[in-house]
């Protein structure tokens, strides 16, 4: 492989993501299947990176998921998008952050949309009005929380305190990478890096002194694939999903994942468990499998964060090993433990995947 | 004359075998054009340098040859034109004849294919160079037992935006599948297409032997993605559009088969002279079936694929043609000089 011509390739893909003053837009399942993530944002860019950043309690879902799964029209979609800027209109922010990859895309769509077709923006705009009286303005810039994540990288990079490498070894990591399909699969130019070969996350991770696999199935569905998934008879296809990217990556040993969808981290880290179960097979060694992160969750890691205020205990693919190996410090003891040290329970150990409990 | 490869080098020895003087400048240092760099031609796999051999011996010293010169300007003062490369060197003409060629698409454009990236990506010019060295071998010195050709990269495709067909490569493709499988009898081939195009007379001859004695697989489909495994392999996505089913595929050498584009000279040219490009950036003629070679400005003419694609019989034939039509425009206006 020639890493020259990936460079060529992403040179292609760069974009114009906003420096500061961002309207924080949240997803609307993300806070439920990694918990900490979005918190871990907010708090690198105010505390760690000095940024504004708008946090709106008023903001609703984009609608994605049923605009997808065809149970929500466009129209009524486009509408409540316009209610989404209208928030940001009127907090006086211009620069709009999605934290959810189907939302960016959504939000993309539209507004390539009312470019190429004003009068469905005036639409959109004359409806928002009927129903709530609002008005907004377009944002100036629009990007997903991984962009911004990767612009600050470098400076993430310099107050790190650890970083992506064996501890024993001295070797980077050996990581895959995971973009969601709405990143840049339907408009290359608004990804960082295109949608062949994106940079946003591999950017990341050489940061932070891992190494990126580059596997047969990389390009391939997480699995989560909304009408693969909602629609209950067409689950197979999405454990199907999943386990052909697994059985593919499995021969190049990868330590962790890392995404950027709100249902891919979900889909890569609880299918997992759900082969174990069915197949009694396990993708990493002895018995482990391999870890699955958000890039937040990652970004918190390098940056010190203890590893149960991130919310790592909810991952059904346990993320020990991989702290180990990087040599990051936790107390095993405080894994099921509330923030005042109550005791939370814990879940009940799988049948193959290695169970750390304390 | 500006492009001294197939159509060019025909054209200059017509019009000098007509009594004209012929100033043929060349931007490479010889000329040939992409014929020198193919080791055999469709259908009947002659070496490329025998036609071009051919070529180069008709030419009379009537024929003044500047090679190593790429012209960069043209322009038309007062009936004749002016032209001139980027090294100082000018010439002054009462006709000029356009010959300037294709460009082979750039094929890291299709990036899903990974040309530029995985190592044993290869275009069809790039296995022509091979063919020529004597050795089709992998990145790792090994010879490919399985190779996958790639029909209609960067033709026939909008998203690469060339709408049209590069007419030659199917038939290359056959060519150069039915020549592996001479070079390396234990080789299994593949060919992924979308129609095969068999315009030519012996084309289909070809294609059909090359099913029935070399044992080539056709697979009617387009590549969808390409990646490398841990082994190097190139894992190859397709769909095999007459079984209606999905096909994954490994390969270990990926011949993409680049069509032809209009190359920048010709488009920067034409904007000088205020000729008009087609929706596929080639040059359009006065008339397409009657007046070919003919272009909007007096005294200007087209040969050959700057016009659009051709094989080299077609490009032959069109230069010649040219030839007659510029000798029949000096007839008309006795005005040669």
């Amino acid at each position: 492989m020639k890493h020259e011509g990936k460079k060529l390739v992403w040179q292609e893909y760069q974009k114009e993501i906003a420096d500061d003053h961002f309207f924080y837009a949240r997803s609307c399942i993300r806070q439920t299947f990694f918990p900490g993530s979005e918190k871990v944002f907010t708090k690198i860019l105010k505390d760690e990176l000095g940024k504004d950043v708008y946090d709106s309690e008023h903001h609703t879902s984009c609608t994605g998921i049923g605009y997808h799964a065809d149970a929500v029209p466009f129209e009524t979609t486009m509408t409540v998008v316009a209610r989404q800027f209208a928030l940001m209109t009127e907090a006086g922010y211009e620069n709009y952050a999605a934290s959810c990859i189907t939302s960016f895309g959504l939000y993309t769509e539209i507004l390539e949309t009312w470019h190429h077709f004003p009068e469905v923006e005036a639409k959109a705009r004359e409806f928002l009005f009927k129903a709530t009286g609002r008005e907004f303005k377009i944002p100036k810039n629009l990007a997903h929380a991984s962009d911004i994540i990767y612009k600050f990288r470098h400076e993430i990079a310099e107050k790190a305190k650890y970083r992506l490498v064996d501890k024993n070894t001295g070797k980077p990591l050996r990581v895959v990478e995971h973009i969601g399909c709405h990143y840049s699969k339907m408009f290359p130019h608004k990804g960082v890096g295109g949608a062949e070969y994106p940079y946003v996350l591999t950017g990341m991770i050489e940061a932070w002194g891992g190494e990126v696999i580059d596997y047969p199935e990389r390009r391939h569905c997480c699995g989560f694939g909304f009408r693969q998934y909602i629609v209950q008879a067409n689950r197979g296809y999405s454990i199907a999903c999943s386990k052909k990217k697994f059985d593919s990556m499995e021969p190049y040993e990868p330590d962790m994942i890392i995404t950027n969808c709100p249902g891919c981290p979900m889909f890569l880290d609880r299918w997992q468990y759900a082969l174990s179960e069915m197949e009694g097979k396990t993708y990493g060694k002895n018995g482990n499998g391999i870890p699955v992160f958000t890039y937040e969750e990652v970004a918190g890691l390098v940056l010190g964060y203890d590893p149960w205020e991130i919310g790592l205990q909810v991952h059904q693919v346990p993320a020990e090993p991989l702290l180990d190996k990087i040599g990051i410090e936790y107390d095993p003891g405080s894994k099921f433990k509330g923030p005042n040290g109550e005791d939370l329970g814990h879940p009940e150990a799988p049948s193959y995947l290695k169970f750390y409990k304390e | 004359m500006i492009g001294g490869g197939a159509a060019g080098l025909e054209a200059s020895s017509a019009l000098a075998s007509l009594g004209f003087r012929v100033v043929l400048v060349e931007k490479e240092d010889e000329t040939g054009g992409h014929i020198k760099n193919w080791h055999a031609l469709f259908p009947n796999r002659r070496p490329g340098t025998e036609v071009l051999q051919a070529l180069r011996s008709k030419l009379s010293k009537e024929v003044e040859l500047f090679s190593g010169k790429t012209v960069t300007e043209i322009k038309q003062v007062q009936g004749r034109f002016e032209v001139g490369s980027a090294d100082g060197w000018k010439a002054e003409a009462d006709a000029v004849l356009l010959t300037t060629g294709f460009s082979l698409f750039n094929a890291s454009k299709k990036e899903e294919y990974g040309y530029g990236i995985y190592d044993n990506v290869i275009t069809s010019a790039d296995l022509e160079s091979a063919f020529s060295a004597g050795k089709i071998t992998m990145k790792n010195g090994e010879q490919p037992k399985r190779i996958g050709f790639v029909h209609c990269v960067g033709s026939r495709d909008e998203k690469a935006g060339n709408i049209y067909c590069s007419k030659v490569c199917c038939v290359t493709a056959v060519k150069q599948a039915i020549e592996v499988k001479q070079f390396l009898p234990e080789c299994e081939v593949f060919c992924f297409y979308m129609d095969m195009r068999m315009f030519g007379r012996h084309y289909e001859e070809l294609y059909k032997e090359a099913q029935e004695k070399y044992y080539i697989q056709f697979i009617r489909g387009r590549l969808s993605e390409s990646t490398e495994d841990h082994t190097g392999k190139i894992i190859l996505k397709v769909e095999d559009t007459l079984l209606g089913k999905p096909l994954k595929i490994g390969v270990d050498m990926l011949v993409l088969m680049v069509g032809m584009e209009s190359p920048d000279i010709t488009r920067k040219l034409g904007s000088e002279l205020g000729l008009l490009n087609d929706s596929d950036r080639f040059l359009v003629s006065a008339d397409q079936h009657i007046s070919a070679n003919v272009s909007e400005i007096p005294g200007l003419f087209f040969a050959g694929t700057c016009t659009g694609p051709k094989n080299i019989a077609d490009t032959l034939a069109d230069a010649r043609s040219a030839a007659l039509a510029i000798a029949g425009y000096f007839e008309n206006n006795s005005n040669r000089s």
